[in-house]
């Protein structure tokens, strides 16, 4: 127990440093920027037609003047006291903003991991049990050619065949136009995020269905297989008691590293269809030079992505035992 | 006819079409511009195969225009971060377990922020336009090569003829040049021409979002993100085949990288 406390203690302590750093680079990548964010935002006519007063004020608050290092060390102690400051183009804490956002994408993003990484595994080990033969062919070409299709295209697609042909589904955004909050129902959100969400579940599969393929086929090559078939044992039974145990470790691996993937897509998708998620929030804010939004963005999706590796690493114990053996004895 | 051959005929195939799109892209860049009000947006007709936009550009031309700048972003980028990689992972693999470390620690960075955001982030940084896609994805798709050779590297320096070598007193330039390249350089160059798909689709993503090349040129993110604007009133033609040939071309490249692979996989001979 005390090595598997330490061993979480340094997975989080490294955490942590990583994100430090992924704030710095974002932080000074948009430091860097030779785009002046009073053009971008103001325009070059408004500007010129203002008083100086009125300009300096500006820059002031879109924080010109001041020194990167300064405004990085007060945005870090801003939040070590759990402020992320305020966006500038929407007027509002960041926290506040990322909150509503994600809450609008949570559910995209969660189905489309979860059924991708689902389909990906069943796809996977159809491919790797089948090998050489029909449905491997057919498996093997649809990843080809899911993995080689721009995911923003693909959405451009669904929404062509599914808004604009057949009708079935609205074009964008999360709830109805023109309606109030209150009358929004659950299944108008759900029609809302439907595409979205079918959008990244596409998408999602290639990568980990042709991995675990991969691994499916080693799997089947080695002797236990070999012995197991020996004794007589059938197919499937082969393949629910060694495959799919042999192929859960980096199965695990792969969905928890699509979570970079998925929400990588989700600013392309989300885009597509106007969805006011957290990657469209990325979009404006990066175009916007919305500096405390996006780098609020920046910081919050890597932790994400950090908690989902280190969630991988502590269900490796649990799945493969000899794992959690070998652990406990070092 | 084996396999081989086969993969060999297709190799020439293959690079041949990519080769003549690229040459037929550039002469057509000045025509792809053209404007003709009397010609606007037409469907899909023998004369016009892609259908004309509202400013009555011949979309086929556009098309081939964009295909060219995108093929050429890709070998420029996917050749930079290749290189990139190649040499972090050779650092990592021998000059010791400090920069091993470091590099380790570079690599988990810049893989936990997800691809997209960082290929903006760069972008911005250098001012978007040409220069910021190119940076943007030249600097962000090395992390899983240079894995990939790092390991490549230890796995070999452990390698029993490798210690022999060592042991014999044979140099470390000669231990590099005889042992480690040959069985590198295959892989090195299987994991480059398989990130040019990657680079590709980042460049039209990137673009598409508005962080890439200007509206003025004619990239394929470009014209996919102005026909959003149209595909309400039906304009299909606009999105569907400038989609297609792109990924036409990137299951090209995808194709030519496990050919790659399988022909300099000399375990796979045999098949």
């Amino acid at each position: 127990m005390r090595h598997r406390l330490r061993f979480f203690l340094r997975k989080l302590l490294r955490m942590i440093l990583l994100l430090l750093g992924v704030s710095a680079i974002t932080f000074a990548l948009m430091c860097a920027s030779p785009l002046d964010p009073l053009q971008t935002n103001v325009g070059q006519v408004a500007l010129g037609s203002m008083s100086q007063e009125q300009v300096e004020k500006l820059e002031a608050y879109w924080g010109v003047n001041t020194p990167p290092a300064e405004r990085y060390m007060g945005w870090l102690s801003g939040v070590a006291r759990g402020d992320f400051g305020m966006s500038l183009l929407y007027r509002q804490p960041v926290l506040t903003i990322i909150g509503q956002r994600l809450g609008n994408s949570v559910w995209v993003l969660g189905f489309a991991w979860l059924f991708s990484g689902a389909l990906g595994l069943l796809l996977g080990v159809l491919a790797g049990v089948y090998r050489g033969r029909l449905p491997d062919r057919c498996i093997r070409w649809y990843c080809l050619l899911i993995s080689s299709t721009p995911a923003f295209w693909l959405a451009l697609l669904l929404l062509l065949v599914f808004s604009v042909w057949l009708g079935w589904l609205p074009i964008g955004l999360s709830v109805p136009v023109g309606m109030e909050t209150s009358a929004v129902s659950f299944l108008d959100r759900v029609r809302h995020a439907v595409l979205p969400a079918l959008t990244l579940s596409i998408t999602g599969v290639a990568n980990i269905a042709m991995h675990t393929r991969e691994k499916m086929i080693d799997v089947l090559e080695s002797d236990a297989i070999l012995f197991a078939k020996a004794r007589g044992e059938s197919g499937i039974s082969i393949i629910l008691r060694h495959g799919l145990r042999n192929v859960a470790l980096p199965a695990i691996t792969l969905q928890f590293a699509s979570i970079s993937e998925i929400i990588g897509g989700s600013v392309l998708a989300e885009q597509v269809f106007s969805y006011p998620g957290l990657g469209q929030a990325a979009v404006t804010a990066g175009l916007g030079s919305d500096l405390p939004l996006l780098l609020g963005i920046t910081v919050i999706t890597a932790a994400i992505v950090f908690m989902g590796n280190l969630a991988a690493d502590l269900l490796y114990g649990v799945v493969d035992p000899r794992i959690r053996r070998g652990r406990a004895k070092s | 006819m084996n396999g081989r051959k086969g993969t060999l005929i297709f190799w020439g195939v293959a690079s041949l079409i990519l080769f003549c799109l690229v040459v037929i892209g550039l002469f057509v860049e000045e025509a792809a511009t053209v404007t003709d009000f009397s010609r606007t947006n037409l469907p899909p007709s023998l004369q016009y195969p892609f259908g004309t936009d509202w400013m009555g550009r011949d979309m086929f031309q556009r098309t081939l225009a964009g295909l060219s700048l995108s093929i050429r972003i890709g070998l420029l980028t996917a050749a930079v971060s290749a290189a990139v990689a190649f040499v972090l992972g050779l650092c990592a693999a021998t000059l010791g377990s400090r920069v091993d470390a470091c590099i380790s620690w570079c690599i988990d960075w810049v893989m936990g922020i997800p691809h997209i955001l960082l290929v903006m982030l760069i972008s911005i940084a250098c001012g978007r336009g040409f220069t910021g896609v190119v940076v943007g994805v030249a600097l962000s798709h090395w992390t899983s090569l240079a894995r990939l050779v790092r390991g490549e590297i230890l796995q070999l320096r452990q390698a029993p003829y490798m210690l022999a070598a060592e042991k014999l007193g044979v140099s470390r330039l000669k231990q590099a040049g005889r042992h480690v390249m040959p069985h590198v350089l295959p892989q090195f160059i299987t994991g480059l021409v398989l990130l040019f798909p990657h680079a590709i689709l980042h460049e039209a993503s990137v673009t598409f979002l508005g962080f890439g090349l200007s509206s003025e040129q004619p990239a394929i993110g470009v014209i996919l993100s102005e026909s959003m604007r149209y595909l309400t009133t039906g304009k299909w033609w606009l999105a569907l085949f400038p989609g297609l040939s792109l990924v036409f071309v990137v299951v090209l490249f995808s194709l030519l990288g496990d050919g790659l692979r399988r022909w300099l996989d000399p375990a796979s001979a045999h098949r």
